[in-house]
């Protein structure tokens, strides 16, 4: 589904990524680790279309709107509340029966009872929680996790846990992260970047 | 209501939102006006008759407007969701004529307020003026979303806004203030339509390519 | 080139009205036709960059505007000297052609300042493609603008080319215009190969260092 031939990407002079390839079959569980700086975020975000490769070939057979994809941003506006975000893009992906899966998640996510607050006023982890069901809403077919632990207590990373158990063997999910103990039982395919 | 349209709506239906609660660019936008127009107060010379006023009026309608676009993709910049709508399956052009759109309602407000100020102040406004000064908030938005979108991308947004936007936006300024003085202008106001047709369609096809990759 | 300043200051007649500053126009008219050449050739290249994708585009419409904007300053000081001769002003606001390239000038220095403050990469290529298209719409929209606006600041308009050319001041124009234009595409190519020669001596650098 995927096929990475050599991809590299130069942001100004410096190259963010250097030589990266690998395949990756529908339903597979890619695992990326590497570094600090070591170009992790930039392929997730080469993967999801948000870039383009500077050099290599990248072919992925994935329509938009089957992308989930969590970055190093929230992705949603500050000034919204939980609830008005998740309602946005429910719109624009175009969310068959929207409110009860913006429910299902927001419940899911611990964060029903903040869903009318704005998201300003929320403390990092709960924007992250809030960031993953704008990244699931969907229902995506191909998920892409960047650091999806970051700033989750433990009790938002076991709900993580328990979705990612959930999406994998059914979507094709790609997780960077620094701490692969978590995910690496998940995991059909391993990355390191360097 | 197509899906098209609905992703529009959606999207300028978010940003009057936002700006409900925050309530920061029209106050911001209607303040500036109204004291720009009492500065020019003060620089005009007594003489100077209501063609110079006319003029003026324009100045500060557009340098107003400059104000309100500089701040229009500072709510997508805050959070990165830019990135969020690039990845969400409605056509990318959407994003855009929602902006527009949003923006168009944030000059209006600013002109309910401006005009009546200037009529006190100066001269009285007839309805073609008011024609003309609607057309030509359709063209400044129309490519105020776009330039201001390809501004937000750099380093020096704020400095560079200004620069790429005023030589855009002269040839309105000359057809605002034709259609405010002559007493036959329709001929400027064709030649706003024009602007507007020509300029939406450029941003509208080409506004895609300034926000991906 | 030599061919042309032959033409212009031996052969072509001296101007009834203007004398020898007439001579300018020479200059003058065919270094703005030139810069309408190179902000084409620039618009071009980035809608194929758009088309296309092909990064080499990028140099070639940047180069193209760069090339646009110093004959576009040229425009601009050999119209000044030519108001100064005719008109006893170094500045004129009833020459169209001047207003024009002021406008120009201005919104191609913006280009300049826009791309700089943009991180290269392609978002930078893309935005800088959208712009110089842009700038070709903004020509002769801008241009349609300043003839209405006539109508409210000088009423009156007067024609530039009065009586029109003869045969000979014709060939010497286009001649002029000919070597002007070999002049911005041998200036063109040379700044393009510097680039690219400059761009490739980074990539070894960094290749070496590696």
């Amino acid at each position: 589904m995927i096929q990475a031939l050599n991809i590299e990407k130069r942001y100004g002079r410096a190259w963010a990524l250097r030589k990266v390839s690998f395949e990756l079959g529908d339903r597979g569980f890619l695992l990326v680790t590497g570094a600090n700086g070591s170009g992790k975020t930039t392929l997730l975000r080469l993967l999801v279309g948000l870039a383009t490769p500077t050099r290599g070939s990248l072919a992925i057979a994935v329509p938009r709107g089957q992308v989930g994809y969590l970055g190093h941003d929230a992705l949603v506006y500050r000034d919204l509340t939980g609830l008005e975000n998740l309602e946005l893009y429910g719109r624009l992906y175009r969310i068959p029966e929207r409110r009860e899966r913006i429910g299902m998640l927001l419940e899911r996510f611990g964060l029903w009872e903040a869903r009318s607050q704005r998201v300003a006023a929320y403390s990092r982890g709960m924007t992250q929680r809030l960031a993953l069901c704008r990244a699931l809403l969907h229902d995506p077919s191909f998920v892409v996790l960047d650091e999806p632990f970051t700033a989750l207590d433990d009790a938002g990373a076991n709900v993580l846990d328990q979705e990612l158990a959930t999406l994998a063997g059914v979507a094709t999910v790609v997780v960077s992260t620094h701490d692969p103990a978590r995910v690496v039982s998940l995991a059909t395919a391993r990355l390191a970047l360097t | 209501m197509s899906g098209y349209a609905a992703d529009v709506a959606a999207l300028a239906r978010k940003d009057l939102r936002l700006e409900l609660r925050a309530r920061e660019v029209v106050p911001a936008m209607s303040v500036f006006v109204v004291a720009t127009l009492v500065v020019f107060h003060f620089a005009l010379p007594p003489d100077s008759g209501r063609t110079a006023a006319y003029g003026l009026l324009w100045v500060a309608l557009v340098f107003t407007a400059l104000l309100g676009l500089g701040r229009a993709w500072v709510p997508e910049r805050e959070g990165g969701v830019l990135d969020g709508l690039v990845l969400a399956p409605c056509d990318r052009s959407a994003i855009w004529l929602g902006k527009s759109l949003a923006t168009l309602a944030f000059l209006a407000v600013m002109q309910a307020v401006a005009l009546p100020a200037f009529a006190l102040f100066f001269a009285p406004i007839r309805g073609q003026a008011i024609v003309g000064i609607v057309l030509a908030d359709i063209g400044i938005c129309a490519v105020g979303s776009l330039v201001s979108a390809m501004a937000a991308a750099g380093r020096t947004r704020d400095l560079v806004l200004p620069l790429v936007f005023l030589p855009l936006a002269i040839p309105l300024i000359v057809g605002g203030i034709g259609s405010s003085v002559a007493t036959h202008g329709s001929h400027y106001l064709l030649f706003l339509v024009l602007y507007d047709v020509l300029f939406s369609i450029l941003s509208w096809a080409s506004f895609e390519y300034v926000i991906t990759e | 080139m030599g061919v042309a300043l032959v033409l212009i200051f031996f052969v072509a007649q001296v101007d009834a009205d203007q004398g020898i500053s007439q001579k300018i126009f020479y200059f003058h008219v065919p270094i703005a036709l030139t810069s309408y050449v190179c902000f084409g050739t620039g618009a071009w290249k980035g809608l194929r960059l758009l088309w296309t994708g092909a990064e080499r585009y990028d140099l070639e419409s940047y180069t193209a505007i760069h090339q646009g904007t110093i004959f576009g300053a040229l425009t601009l000081i050999t119209g000044s000297i030519w108001a100064k001769a005719s008109w006893t002003h170094w500045w004129v606001w009833s020459d169209d052609q001047l207003v024009l390239f002021l406008v120009l000038f201005l919104f191609y220095c913006a280009y300049f300042m826009l791309r700089t403050s943009i991180e290269p990469g392609s978002r930078r290529e893309r935005i800088s493609a959208v712009y110089a298209l842009l700038g070709v719409a903004l020509i002769p929209v801008s241009f349609l603008a300043i003839r209405l606006s006539k109508s409210f600041i000088h009423p009156v308009v007067f024609s530039r080319h009065g009586p029109g050319m003869t045969h000979l001041q014709f060939t010497a124009f286009c001649v002029s215009w000919a070597a002007l234009l070999l002049l911005v595409y041998v200036m063109y190519r040379i700044e393009l190969i510097g680039k690219r020669t400059d761009s490739e001596l980074r990539d070894l650098r960094e290749a070496v260092a590696a």
